[in-house]
């Protein structure tokens, strides 16, 4: 259902562009021509990406599955939650919005908010999009950066856990 | 391949088609939009981004904060942004942010995950994204 109304806004934000262009059609051809080949271009190195990040993203959703992340974020995970809370944020794939619901059950079974904003933060390193973020930006910066996410992400998760935990 | 097997590869590969089909019309309408703004502003981005360490990567995070959509798509249009001459720091402080708060998702997340975490957390990561992204590129240079 949340899936539905996210595509919808999606969909909707798509007819959004199409008009903008159509006006800049009007006003001006060959300038809205020129965006349009530009996006053409892009598109041509998008899709053939997409296909990498499809085929990774099968993999980690066949061994990721729901109620193997239950098992190692539940409540009585100790230690070893912040551990998997980084691996999990890394490996499981998808939207917030399917995200969410998922991180709302854990929540509701005993994950701690500090791992539930680890988790969240290391959203960013995906191991199905990093040869999208090497090809655009080098391996130096995809090492770099990755590193100081899941680094970053302990830090994160203790100081969101300690503020948001605190009831005013 | 046995029944089980084959039918956990199935789900698999059906979740992993709606994921990427979910997020096709948000990619491909940035790509536009990217694509068009490119068009306006090629000659402002050396203005707006003038190199600045700290003003270049609050703008960036200020961008990435509103956009939505899964962390490749940032990377699409970071990079497209990257060739027109954005600058490195603004782009890392735009991805970071892009999937580490998210303004348009607040109300989901205030949803399932409670008020004050989502206000907390996304207020944190967005400062947070300013921060690895000064460390990133000034652990880049230390190296080069």
């Amino acid at each position: 259902m949340k899936q539905k109304s996210k595509i919808k806004i999606g969909t909707k934000f798509l007819f959004g562009v199409i008009l903008i262009y159509v006006i800049t059609l009007i006003f001006n051809f060959s300038f809205a021509k020129e965006a349009f080949l530009n996006f053409l271009l892009m598109s041509t190195k998008v899709i053939p990406l997409l296909g990498i990040v499809f085929v990774i993203m099968v993999f980690t959703n066949l061994y990721f599955t729901r109620e193997r992340v239950d098992k190692y974020l539940g409540e009585k995970s100790g230690i070893k939650g912040w551990i998997y809370a980084i691996i999990s944020g890394v490996i499981v794939s998808g939207p917030p919005y399917i995200l969410y619901p998922l991180l709302g059950d854990l929540k509701k079974g005993g994950m701690k908010k500090s791992l539930l904003a680890t988790f969240l933060f290391n959203r960013n390193v995906k191991i199905s999009f990093i040869p999208v973020m090497i090809y655009y930006f080098g391996l130096n910066f995809t090492i770099v950066l990755s590193v100081y996410i899941i680094l970053f992400s302990v830090l994160n998760g203790v100081i969101v856990g300690k503020i948001a935990s605190n009831k005013s | 391949m046995n029944k089980k097997g084959w039918l956990n590869y199935k789900k698999s590969i059906s979740k992993s088609v709606e994921t990427i089909k979910s997020s096709l019309s948000i990619m491909f309408s940035i790509l536009l939009l990217v694509s068009l703004i490119d068009l306006f502003g090629k000659d402002y981005y050396s203005k707006i981004f003038s190199g600045n360490l700290i003003t270049d990567s609050i703008i960036g995070a200020l961008a990435g904060s509103v956009s939505f959509g899964i962390p490749v798509t940032s990377y699409i249009v970071g990079g497209e942004l990257l060739k027109e001459g954005v600058s490195l720091i603004a782009i890392t402080a735009f991805i970071m942010a892009w999937s580490t708060v998210g303004v348009a998702m607040l109300p989901l997340e205030s949803k399932y995950l409670g008020r004050r975490f989502s206000i907390v957390r996304n207020l944190t990561n967005f400062v947070f994204s300013i921060i690895i992204a000064i460390t990133t590129i000034a652990t880049l240079r230390f190296f080069q």
